[in-house]
């Protein structure tokens, strides 16, 4: 109950990072749910669908395009009912014409509506990432500040289950590296409508990377959140759960999988502190480096491919900022260095699980002097 | 009007090839030499108000379109006067207030966007419930271009959606040392338009006042919102594709073949034989233009280098990067955001 007021008495002021630090101080999203019996919960798919649906309402300038996101529902039925409720004004059936159609949401930005364009996975927007870096990213830089292009690119981006090499692709990475982008990745319910609505609301090119397996997913929502002018801000990283030993960051679902760790890992007496990134550019290296000099440690989760991953650029900025409060080298945890198998065990043997990041963590505690 | 139009791009151009080679014009520049009667035909037909998207070869196009040769020239020397500050250069002209939607680089990539330019017209009109919208866009490209994935999809999507936009094919016989004839299967480019239902139209785009009657047809139909036209119009580089280009492999002979149909020559034949205009206007007109050439080189000249402060400025229309709040301002300026991370 005392949660509740402390919500309500925040609303008047709205600035939602105080929310993300008050709900940082709590445990765990479990212990959340055993003070509110009120709060609500929200799948991920749900979430981004009210998003989207409330921002259309909010500004007829905003569409949505992609393929079957109209009469099929959405491939992943992220866009039910949305065809029903705006019409095919505004809620467009694309050809099979990736790159086509990105031009058209790009250049239609370029004068002022706001395209949200969904690519059925990331891997499909390979056909189209000339316009999302060459006619998006770049414009507003080229043409020195004349032509803004307010548009969101998003879809599921990395692996699935058992989808194979073409459809497992993690882009966070490709997309993270250029300049006039903004790369962001939610993880819960909350993570999903607050950085969307903030994305599509933005004057930039956003790239949105879901997950698949994410989508099914219930997370608690607080009132605060289901507010239609709830908004996360770019560029600010979550503290998940807090902790004094090791610091773990992560995006997406190895959020997930960096919890379970930590709690396994806990019983063990070791105390992890789990950082949700969120943004991906700009990364915000502020709280990270705060977290490493406050646990010596750092161990990064990631799904993707290891050679020039977020991983290698968190490593590179704590090396650059904290370097003398490391007590251990950086571990690295990422998807294993080839194409994304198909059998299941191999499969899994690719991608980062549970026991990785916690074998990882042991790794980098044990290494210091101290020992723990 | 359009005498004075060609002879400013043809000076304009000549100029530049000048400068390029006395060292104060760098990187990659792509003359339009001998194909100013498509760009004045088509875009001194348009309103204020409508758009035009372009490739690399964007000095003319920018310049039909009512950017200043002063602005222009600068952004070509890179200097802070230019049209886009000197960050965008000889292939990446941008104009917000002109409607010119860019030069890009990689070809077939300005089609798409140019369609989203003729997308937003019609959804303006649609949903947006503004009457007055009736912007028509214009897409430029070559005859290589036509081979390109994302000129097939276009074509497919502006007749699929009736979206008011004219693709216009410059034609010029030649990708970079690749002639059309070898790269292409079906040569005859205005038969593709057909194909995915929409007009296709083949004109001589030497001569300015065919190109005229072809445009001023495409451009209404597409203002009364019967949808695209495709335009081929045959015509000639008379430069090499970029000023780099040694240009040895085109026949001596075909050049000749279309330097005897140079657009600027045979209008004043024409002007001259109608008794539209005499000697001494044509003159004094092409004086006015070199002139105005001048000027542009000596303001370029003058023009300050971009400061250094340039260099991180323009990366997102957000000033830091960190989005919207929830009040719909800029995060960045709300007192009690921390600085976090946009900064190098």
């Amino acid at each position: 109950m005392a949660l509740n007021k402390m919500f309500g008495a925040i609303r008047g002021r709205a600035p939602s990072q105080k929310l993300a630090r008050i709900s940082s101080q709590m445990q765990s999203p479990s212990s959340l749910r055993s003070f509110c019996a009120a709060a609500k919960e929200m799948t991920v798919r749900d979430a981004l669908n009210s998003a989207i649906d409330e921002e259309m309402s909010a500004d007829s300038k905003v569409y949505l395009m992609g393929e079957e996101v109209g009469e099929y529902q959405g491939a992943y039925k992220i866009s039910k009912g949305l065809l029903q409720k705006f019409g095919p004004d505004r809620v467009l059936d694309t050809p099979i014409t990736e790159a086509g159609f990105t031009g058209i949401g790009v250049g239609s930005a370029f004068y002022g509506l706001k395209p949200i364009v969904e690519f059925m996975t990331f891997n499909f927007a390979m056909q189209a990432i000339d316009h999302i870096i060459n006619s998006a990213a770049k414009t507003n830089y080229m043409s020195a500040g004349q032509i803004s292009v307010p548009i969101v690119f998003r879809g599921p981006n990395g692996a699935a289950a058992g989808v194979a090499a073409q459809h497992s692709q993690c882009f966070a990475a490709w997309y993270g590296s250029c300049p006039g982008l903004k790369v962001l990745s939610p993880y819960s319910a909350e993570d999903a409508r607050g950085l969307l609505k903030a994305a599509i609301r933005d004057p930039d090119p956003v790239v949105f990377l879901e997950n698949e397996i994410l989508y099914g997913e219930a997370f608690p929502v607080s009132a605060e959140v289901l507010d239609p002018s709830f908004v996360l801000p770019i560029g600010k990283a979550k503290i998940e759960r807090e902790g004094t030993d090791v610091t773990v960051t992560a995006f997406s679902k190895m959020v997930g999988y960096a919890l379970k760790a930590a709690e396994i890992l806990e019983k063990e007496g070791i105390n992890v502190e789990v950082i949700n990134l969120r943004s991906i550019r700009p990364l915000d290296r502020a709280t990270i480096n705060q977290s490493v000099r406050k646990t010596n440690r750092l161990v990064t989760v990631e799904e993707g491919w290891p050679q020039h991953g977020i991983g290698a650029e968190i490593c590179t900025s704590v090396v650059e900022e904290s370097f003398d409060y490391l007590d251990a080298p950086v571990e690295r945890i990422t998807g294993a260095d080839v194409p994304m198998p198909y059998a299941a065990n191999l499969e899994r043997m690719a991608v980062p699980q549970i026991e990785d990041i916690v074998r990882a963590v042991k790794r980098a505690c044990s290494r210091s002097a101290r020992g723990k | 009007m359009l005498f004075e139009d060609m002879v400013l791009g043809r000076s304009f151009e000549d100029m530049c090839a000048q400068m390029y080679y006395r060292g104060k014009m760098f990187g990659f520049v792509h003359l339009y030499n001998g194909q100013e009667a498509v760009s004045t035909g088509f875009i001194k037909y348009l309103k204020e108000g409508d758009y035009v998207c372009s490739t690399y070869r964007d000095h003319v196009h920018a310049l039909s379109k009512g950017v200043s040769a002063r602005a222009v020239m600068s952004e070509l020397f890179g200097k802070a006067t230019g049209v886009c500050r000197g960050q965008g250069g000889s292939m990446h002209m941008f104009s917000k207030e002109h409607g010119l939607l860019g030069g890009f680089a990689f070809i077939g990539e300005g089609i798409p966007v140019a369609l989203g330019a003729a997308f937003k017209t019609k959804y303006e009109k649609e949903v947006l419930k503004n009457d007055k919208a009736d912007a028509v866009t214009v897409a430029f490209f070559g005859d290589g271009t036509c081979n390109n994935g994302q000129f097939f999809e276009c074509l497919n999507m502006a007749a699929l959606w009736k979206l008011p936009i004219i693709f216009v094919v410059e034609n010029n016989l030649w990708a970079i040392g690749m002639s059309h004839y070898r790269s292409t299967s079906d040569p005859e480019i205005w038969k593709k338009g057909p194909a995915f239902g929409m007009p296709g139209v083949h004109v001589d785009g030497m001569d300015v006042l065919k190109v005229r009657e072809v445009a001023l047809e495409s451009i209404a139909r597409a203002r009364r919102g019967e949808g695209p036209t495709l335009v081929e119009c045959e015509t000639y580089r008379f430069r090499g594709h970029s000023l780099a280009d040694p240009d040895e492999l085109r026949k001596p002979a075909e050049k000749a073949h279309y330097a005897a149909r140079d657009p600027i020559v045979a209008l004043k034949n024409y002007l001259l034989e109608h008794k539209l205009a005499d000697e001494a206007e044509l003159k004094s007109i092409q004086k006015k233009i070199d002139d105005l050439v001048e000027d542009a080189v000596d303001f370029a000249d003058a023009s300050p280098l971009p400061p250094r402060s340039q260099l991180l400025e323009n990366v997102f229309a957000d000033p830091k990067g960190f989005g919207i709040g929830p009040d719909g301002k800029y995060r960045c300026e709300d007192p009690s955001f921390t600085a976090g991370t946009a900064q190098v």
